[in-house]
C-alpha cells in the first residue's frame, strides 16, 4: 500500500511515463530529419559482434557522418549476407573452408581457448586423450591421471557459444557425449567456477584466462599439446586451439569498408580488440596474413 | 469498498484522473496480451512443425541436432522455486509473527528496518554470493556443489524477506479491535496468533508468498550462477539443475532459427506455468476463514 503510494508522490515516475514516449517521438524525428549518413553494415557472428560494435563506435567518432550497423546471425549468416551482397562486411569467426573461396577474408583479431584448471590442483598437463577421457566421463577421478583421489568436476560451456564449437572441433567430440557437471555461459563465469572448485577443469577463451591468472586468479591454463597456452603463442601461430575473426566480402573490399578494417587492426584498436580478450593481429608484420587462411594453420572445422 | 469516505475531487478532476488510471490499467494488461502474443507468434512455426513438437517435453534437449525437450528445464524450475518456497515462506512468516509480536518494540521496528534493507539487494548479488560462499560449502560435501540445494538455498533467502514484508503488512492489517477482544477474552499471546491473527492475514501471506514464488520462478541472474545448469532431470539435491530462465539466458545470445524459436518456448512453458500456479493458488487464499 505504501509504495504504491509513494510511487505517485514523488512526480518523476508520472513525468517519465508520460515523456518517455514523447522523447521517444522527438528521436523518431530527428532521425528521419537527419541528412543521409554513408551505413557501413556488419552482420554475421556473434562473437565478433561486440568487437566491431565497439570498433564502430570509436570508427564513427573518427569519421562523422558514417554509421555503422552491426547485427549479429552467426556466421553463416556473415557469410550468406557477404555473397548476397546484403552487408558490406560478413563476420566470421572461423577460417574460409573451400567452398568459400569466392570470398575475401580479412583477420582482424585471432581467439583462442586455454583449459583452466584450479592452480592447487597438482596435475599440470593433460594429453588429448585425457582431456577427452575426462569431457566424456570416462576418467572420473583426478587420481586416474596423477592427481589426488577427488571427483573431476567438468565444466561445460553453454550451447551456441563459439568456444564450446572450437574445444569441440578441436577434440573431435560432438556436445551430446559431453557429460558436463556444470555449464556456464561467459567466461568471466567459467573462471569463477573454477577458481571456487579446486577440483574442476573447463575452458575460456584464452585472453580472459590470461588476465585472470596474472591478476591474482587462482586458476592455471594447461597447455595443449605440449605448447604453453598464452596470447603470446596465439599470437605466432604455435598455439594449436585458436582461429581467426574475419571479416569477409563479396570482391576485394571496396573504400569504407576497407578503412574499417585498417581501423580494426590499426594500433588505435588495439586496446579495444584486448578489452574484448581478443589477441589484436600486427598489422605490419609480414606473415601475419591479410587473408585469414594462413597456410600453416589448419581450418577450422566449420558447423 | 468500505473505508473512510474518500474526499469530493472536482469532477473534472476526477475524469482526468479517472481517464489516466483507466489507460495505464489497459496499457498494463495489454502489455501481457501482447507477450503472449508475440511469444506465441516466435514458437507458431515450431508448434505447427510436427517434428520438433512431439519432443518439446523429451528429455533431450540438444539444440545443435534439433532435439529441443524441456522437461529437464521445467522440472528443474518447479523443483528450485519450490524448495526455495517451502522453506523461505515458513521462515518468512516466523520471522514477521517474531518481529510483530514477541521481539520488545524498538528492537521489532529495527528489524523490520534489516528485512526492508535485505529485500532491496539486487539479485545478483545473492547470486555472486551464493556462488562464493553457498556453493563452495556444498562442495566440500558433495562436489561439484553447483546443484539444486544451491539454487534452493540462494532463492529462498532472496525470497525470505518479501514473504516476511508481506506477512507482516497482513498481521498489521488485522482490526485492532480484534486484539482488543482477544486481550479481554484472556487469550493467550499464541492462541491470538494461531486463532486471530493467522487466519486474519492469510490471504495476504498467501497472496505475498504466490507473488515471491512467481518471483522464484523468473528469477534468472542468481540461478544461473549457482545452479550448474546441466540439462537433466535432478535426481538428487546434489544434482545440477538448469532452469528455464537459466535456459534463455544462457544460449539466446547465440541462437538463430528454430533454436531461437526453442528458447521463445522456453519463456511461453514459464509464462504457462507461472498462470497456472497462480490460478491454483488463488483457492488457498480463502481457507482459514471457512470455519
Amino acid at each position: 500500500m505504501t509504495r504504491a503510494r509513494s510511487c505517485f508522490r514523488n512526480g518523476t515516475t508520472g513525468a517519465a511515463l508520460f515523456g518517455l514516449p514523447a522523447l521517444f517521438l522527438t528521436a523518431m524525428l530527428a532521425a528521419y530529419a537527419a541528412p543521409e549518413a554513408q551505413k557501413l553494415v556488419l552482420t554475421g557472428s556473434s562473437t565478433i559482434a561486440p568487437l566491431t560494435a565497439e570498433l564502430g563506435r570509436r570508427f564513427e567518432a573518427l569519421r562523422p557522418g558514417v554509421e555503422v550497423d552491426v547485427q549479429s546471425g552467426g556466421s553463416s549468416r556473415g557469410i550468406h549476407d557477404a555473397r548476397e551482397g546484403l552487408a558490406d562486411l560478413g563476420m566470421v569467426s572461423r577460417a574460409l573452408t573451400a567452398e568459400e573461396a569466392d570470398l575475401h577474408a580479412y583477420t582482424i583479431a585471432l581467439d583462442g581457448v586455454a583449459l583452466i584448471t584450479h592452480r592447487s590442483n597438482p596435475v599440470a598437463a593433460l594429453k588429448r586423450a585425457e582431456i577427452i577421457a575426462i569431457y566424456t566421463d570416462r576418467i572420473n577421478r583426478w587420481s586416474a591421471i596423477g592427481g589426488p583421489d577427488r571427483p573431476i568436476t567438468v565444466v561445460n560451456k553453454a550451447e551456441g557459444r563459439s568456444t564450446l564449437d572450437l574445444f569441440l572441433a578441436h577434440f573431435g567430440l560432438r556436445n551430446s557425449e559431453v557429460k558436463p557437471d556444470v555449464v556456464i555461459g561467459d567466461n568471466a563465469q567459467g573462471l569463477k567456477t573454477v577458481a571456487g572448485n579446486p577440483w574442476s577443469i573447463g575452458y575460456v577463451s584464452i585472453g580472459s584466462a590470461e588476465y585472470e591468472a596474472t591478476h591474482g586468479g587462482p586458476i592455471r591454463l594447461l597447455p595443449l599439446d605440449g605448447v604453453e597456452a598464452s596470447m603470446a603463442t596465439v599470437r605466432n601461430g604455435t598455439y594449436p586451439l585458436t582461429r581467426p575473426l574475419n571479416l569477409v566480402t563479396r570482391g576485394p573490399a571496396p573504400g569504407l569498408a576497407l578503412a574499417f578494417i585498417e581501423f580494426a587492426r590499426s594500433e588505435a584498436a588495439r586496446a579495444i580488440v584486448e578489452q574484448q580478450f581478443f589477441v589484436p593481429v600486427d598489422p605490419h608484420v609480414d606473415g601475419q596474413p591479410v587473408d585469414g587462411r594462413p597456410a600453416d594453420a589448419p581450418p577450422v572445422d566449420a558447423r | 469498498m468500505a473505508g473512510p469516505p474518500m474526499p469530493r475531487l472536482s469532477m473534472q478532476g476526477d475524469r482526468v484522473l479517472i481517464g489516466a488510471l483507466g489507460a495505464c490499467a489497459l496499457l498494463s494488461g495489454g502489455v501481457l496480451v501482447l507477450i503472449l502474443g508475440f511469444l506465441l507468434l516466435e514458437t507458431g512455426p515450431l508448434l505447427a512443425s510436427g517434428h520438433v513438437a512431439g519432443a518439446l517435453f523429451g528429455a533431450e534437449w540438444h539444440p545443435a541436432d534439433h532435439t529441443f525437450g524441456l522437461r529437464a528445464m521445467i522440472a528443474g524450475s518447479l523443483a528450485v522455486s519450490g524448495l526455495a518456497l517451502s522453506w523461505a515462506a515458513p521462515a518468512g512468516v516466523v520471522v514477521a509473527v517474531w518481529g510483530r509480536l514477541y521481539a520488545p518494540a524498538v528492537l521489532g521496528r529495527l528489524y523490520r528496518g534489516v528485512i526492508d534493507i535485505l529485500a532491496g539487494i539486487p539479485s545478483v548479488v545473492y547470486g555472486f554470493w551464493g556462488l562464493l560462499a553457498i556453493v563452495p560449502a556444498i562442495n566440500r560435501v558433495r562436489p561439484p556443489g553447483t546443484s539444486l540445494l544451491a539454487g534452493g538455498l540462494v532463492l529462498g533467502l532472496m525470497i525470505l524477506p518479501l514473504c516476511a514484508l508481506s506477512t507482516d503488512a497482513g498481521l498489521a492489517r488485522v482490526p485492532q479491535s480484534y486484539l482488543r477482544a482477544a486481550a479481554a477474552l484472556g487469550l493467550s499471546r499464541f492462541g491470538t496468533l494461531t486463532r486471530i491473527l493467522l487466519p486474519q492475514a492469510w490471504p495476504a501471506i498467501v497472496a505475498g508468498c504466490v507473488l515471491q514464488l512467481g518471483r522464484a520462478l523468473g528469477e534468472t541472474m542468481a540461478v544461473v550462477m549457482v545452479c550448474g545448469n546441466v540439462v537433466e532431470v535432478p535426481d538428487s539435491l546434489f544434482a545440477p539443475v538448469r532452469t528455464l530462465t537459466a535456459n534463455i539466458a544462457l544460449e539466446m545470445a547465440y541462437a538463430s532459427g528454430w533454436h531461437q524459436r526453442a528458447l521463445f518456448m522456453s519463456g511461453l512453458v514459464l509464462l504457462m506455468v507461472t498462470m497456472v500456479l497462480f490460478g491454483l493458488t488463488q483457492g488457498l487464499r480463502k481457507r482459514p476463514h471457512e470455519d
